[in-house]
C-alpha cells in the first residue's frame, strides 16, 4: 500500500554529522507511528522535517502523495506539539488555541464556536480566560494540543511532549493522548527517548540510532525480535553471549561455541553460517533460575552460574549472576510468595535454563556503537562491578 | 535612563530602596519643584530673580514662536524613537539570534561609540555633512542635492544625528528583551500556519513589547530635552525648545522665562511617561519581562 508520509532517501548534515543519513520510511495514514532513539540519533531532525523547519540536504518528504520538501511551515496540513509547548505567554488559554484559525482569517464567530468546543474537549473551559503561567503543565499539554488539532492537521507531530512532566502525570497524559488518537483518528508522529511511551502507545516504532532506523515494527516485534544488537540493547535488556557459528543443526537453529558454555543453541534467523562470529542475546526474564537441575528437554539451553546479586524489585526479583566469564542478569517473577522453598541467596550455585528459540543472533557490535550506547556485551572482570543497564527495566 | 528603570520596576523594598529614593527627592524632584516655582516668579534686571510671585512669565510663553517651537520639538522627538526603533528592533533581532560567542562582540560594537566623548562624535557629523565635505560632494555629483544645498543646518540634520546618538539606547533594551525571548514561539507560529511576518508582528513584538517601552521611553525623552544635537547641526529653523531655554538662560539672563520653558518641556516628557508607565502597570506580570 501507498504510505500517507514517506521520506525518500532523506539525508542531513550539521558540520562533519550526519544527523539523519540516508533514511526512507513510510507512515501509514491514521497510525501512530513513533520515533524512538537515544539523543542525537535523528529522530527530531526527521520530525522537524515533516513539520517545515528543516530541509533534507538530500531526498525528498511527502505527505498524501504530494512533495512537500520545499514548502514552508505555515503551509503544511501538520502540526506540532513541541517538547515545552511552546504555548504563547502573552496570550490567553482561549487566544492561545484560537491563533492558527484567526491566522487564517477565519470569521470571528466561527473561531470562537470552534474554540469553545475545544475548550469543552479539553476540559478547560473554566480557565479559558487565565494567562499560560497560570495553568499547570498538564493543562499545558492539553491547550497545546487544542491549539494544534483547532487547525484540523492531517497530521499531528509530537516532540517528546511528555518529557517536562513528572511521573504520575506523564502516565496520565499518556492515556489521554492515546484517547485523543482514538477520537480523532488522524496519524500522529510521536518522537521520544522513552521506550515504555513509545511502547505503550505506538502500532509501529522506528528505533533509530546515529542517523539510521534500526528497525521497523510493532512493539512486540521489536522487543521480541530485535534486528540488531543496538535494538535489542536500547530496548529493554538484555544479555549478550559472544560466540562463533560451530554448527547448523536445522533450517532453524544453530550450535554456538561461548568460551565457558558447553553448546548452546540458538534461533537462526539470519541465515548465519558454520564459523560466521555473532553476538547472543537473551532477555533477562526468558532465562529461568533453580537450585535443582531442571529437567529440561532438548530445546533448552542449561548453564550453571553462581549469584553474585538479589535485588528484590516488588514486581520481579533481578538476579545477578556469573557464569563463566560473564556477567548475566536474570529476573523472577514471584507469583506467590514461598516461604517452603529455601530462597536463592547470595553465593548459591544455581541452574539456569532457557528456550533456545529465546535466544537471538546479532551481527557483530560495531566499535562506534559501544562507545556510543554505553551497554556493551558485559563480562566480569569489565566495567562496573554493578552495570545500570537494568535502569530502564 | 536610571528613572526610568526605577519607576518601571515595582520593587517595594524600602530599605534597599531608601537611598537612591532620597537620592530622587533632593537631586530630581526638589530642584524640578524649584524650577516650577521659579516660573512664577518676576525677573530682575541684573539676571536674578526678583522677589513676589507674578503670572507675567506664563503668560510670555504665549510668545506667537513657541507653539512652531514645541511642534518641532515633539516631532523630531517622535520621529527620532520611531527610527531608533525601526533600526532597533531587526538589530536586536539578529543579536540575539547570532551564536553566544558572537553576541558580546556585537553587544561591544553598540557600545564602542561611547568611548568617544559626545561633543567629539557631534563635531565628527560636522565634519561629515559639511558643504565642503566628501559625502555633500559625492551626492551633489550623483545629483541627489543640489550643488549649491547644505546637508546641515537644517531638521533633517538634527534628525540625522539625534537617530545617531540615541540608537544604541535603543538597542540595549530590545536586545536584553530580545535575549530572553523564547524563538522556539516563533516556530510554534509558523507551525500554526502565521507567515513570516505575521510571526514577527503576532507573536516577537508582543514578547519583547517591555523592552520596546523601555526604549521608547530611554530615546524619546533625552531627544524632547535634547540642546547639544540643534545647537551644534541645526540652524534657526530647526530650534528645538532645549535651544531656547539656552538663550533665556545664557542670553537673555532671564531665570524665569527658562523656568517656565523647563516647565513645559517637563510636563511634555512626564505626561507620555506616565501614559506608558499605567500601560506597564496594566500588563504586569504576563512573565515576559523584557526590560532592559
Amino acid at each position: 500500500m501507498s504510505d500517507f508520509i514517506q521520506f525518500e532517501n532523506v539525508s542531513r548534515q550539521y558540520g562533519n554529522v550526519r544527523a539523519v543519513d540516508d533514511v526512507s520510511l513510510g507512515i501509514r495514514k491514521g497510525e501512530f507511528f513513533s520515533l524512538l532513539g537515544p539523543s542525537g540519533c535523528g529522530k527530531t531532525t526527521l520530525l522537524r522535517m515533516l513539520a517545515g523547519f528543516e530541509r533534507p540536504d538530500t531526498g525528498r518528504v511527502l505527505l498524501d502523495g504530494v512533495d512537500i520538501t520545499e514548502l514552508p511551515p505555515e503551509r503544511r496540513k501538520v502540526n506540532t506539539i513541541f517538547q515545552n509547548y511552546a504555548l504563547f505567554p502573552h496570550l490567553s488559554v482561549r487566544q492561545n488555541i484560537a491563533f492558527g484559525p484567526t491566522v487564517a482569517r477565519r470569521p470571528r464567530r466561527e473561531v470562537d464556536e470552534e474554540v469553545d468546543k475545544m475548550l469543552a474537549l479539553i476540559q478547560m473551559r473554566d480557565h479559558a480566560d487565565k494567562r499560560i503561567d497560570q495553568i499547570s503543565g498538564g493543562q499545558k499539554q492539553r491547550v497545546a494540543i487544542a491549539r494544534a488539532l483547532i487547525n484540523k492537521p492531517a497530521v499531528l507531530l509530537l516532540d517528546e511532549p511528555l518529557a517536562a512532566l513528572d511521573l504520575k502525570l506523564r502516565q496520565r497524559m499518556l492515556i489521554e493522548l492515546d484517547m485523543v488518537h482514538d477520537q480523532v483518528g488522524i496519524t500522529f508522529v510521536f518522537v521520544t527517548h522513552d521506550q515504555g511511551e513509545a511502547m505503550s502507545l505506538a502500532d509501529r516504532v522506528a528505533v533509530m540510532n546515529a542517523g539510521h532506523i534500526e528497525q521497523i515494527g510493532r512493539p512486540v516485534e521489536i522487543y521480541e525480535t530485535p534486528q540488531t544488537s543496538f535494538v535489542a540493547a536500547f530496548i529493554g535488556d538484555s544479555n549478550f553471549f559472544e560466540g562463533v557459528v560451530e554448527e547448523v543443526t536445522d533450517v532453524e537453529h544453530v550450535k554456538l561455541a561461548i568460551e565457558g558454555f558447553s553448546a548452546l543453541r540458538a534461533f537462526n534467523d539470519k541465515g548465519l553460517a558454520k564459523g560466521d562470529r555473532v553476538f547472543l542475546s537473551v532477555r533477562p526474564e526468558k532465562i529461568r533460575i533453580s537450585r535443582d537441575e531442571p529437567h529440561a528437554g532438548p530445546d533448552y539451553n542449561i548453564a550453571r552460574a553462581v549469584v553474585d546479586d538479589v535485588i528484590y524489585l516488588g514486581t520481579h526479583t533481578l538476579f545477578w549472576l556469573r557464569s563463566g566469564d560473564y556477567r548475566l542478569a536474570v529476573e523472577q517473577q514471584h507469583n506467590r510468595f514461598v516461604l517452603d522453598e529455601l530462597p536463592i541467596r547470595w553465593k548459591d550455585e544455581v541452574w539456569l535454563q532457557w528456550h533456545v528459540d529465546d535466544g537471538f543472533m546479532l551481527e557483530r557490535y560495531a566499535e562506534s556503537d559501544e562507545a556510543l550506547m554505553g551497554i556493551p556485551p558485559q563480562r566480569v572482570g569489565e566495567g562496573d562491578p554493578a552495570p545500570a543497564a537494568n535502569e530502564r527495566g | 535612563m536610571a528613572e526610568a528603570r526605577g519607576l518601571l520596576e515595582r520593587r517595594h523594598e524600602p530599605w534597599i530602596t531608601l537611598p537612591s529614593f532620597l537620592w530622587l527627592v533632593l537631586l530630581f524632584m526638589v530642584p524640578a519643584a524649584i524650577v516650577f516655582a521659579i516660573a512664577f516668579k518676576p525677573s530682575d534686571p541684573f539676571g536674578g530673580i526678583g522677589a513676589g510671585w507674578t503670572l507675567q512669565t506664563l503668560r510670555s510663553l504665549g510668545d506667537p514662536n513657541y507653539p512652531a517651537i514645541l511642534w518641532r520639538t515633539i516631532w523630531l522627538s517622535v520621529a527620532t524613537t520611531a527610527a531608533c526603533l525601526l533600526l532597533a528592533t531587526p538589530t536586536a533581532y539578529f543579536m540575539a539570534r547570532t551564536s553566544a560567542s558572537v553576541r558580546p562582540l556585537l553587544v561591544l560594537a553598540v557600545i564602542v561609540p561611547f568611548w568617544t566623548s559626545f561633543l567629539v562624535r557631534i563635531f565628527a557629523w560636522k565634519v561629515v555633512l559639511h558643504p565642503e565635505g566628501i559625502v555633500k560632494h559625492a551626492l551633489a555629483a550623483l545629483h541627489l542635492v543640489p550643488q549649491d544645498g547644505s546637508l546641515l543646518y537644517h531638521s533633517g540634520a538634527v534628525l540625522l544625528v539625534l537617530v545617531y546618538t540615541e540608537l544604541p539606547f535603543a538597542i540595549l533594551p530590545l536586545f536584553a528583551a530580545a535575549e530572553k525571548f523564547d524563538f522556539r514561539l516563533l516556530e510554534a507560529a509558523r507551525d500554526l500556519g502565521a507567515g513570516p511576518l505575521r510571526t514577527f508582528w503576532s507573536v516577537f513584538l508582543p514578547g519583547i513589547r517591555r523592552g520596546l517601552l523601555t526604549a521608547t521611553l530611554v530615546t524619546l525623552i533625552p531627544a524632547l530635552g535634547s540642546y547639544v544635537v540643534p545647537d551644534l547641526v541645526g540652524g534657526p529653523t530647526s530650534e528645538m525648545l532645549g535651544n531656547k531655554i539656552a538663550q533665556r538662560t545664557f542670553m537673555d539672563r532671564n531665570l524665569p522665562h527658562a523656568s517656565a520653558l523647563s516647565a513645559l518641556l517637563a510636563l511634555a516628557v512626564l505626561v507620555p511617561s506616565a501614559f506608558a508607565i499605567t500601560l506597564a502597570r496594566g500588563k504586569r506580570g504576563d512573565g515576559t519581562g523584557g526590560a532592559a
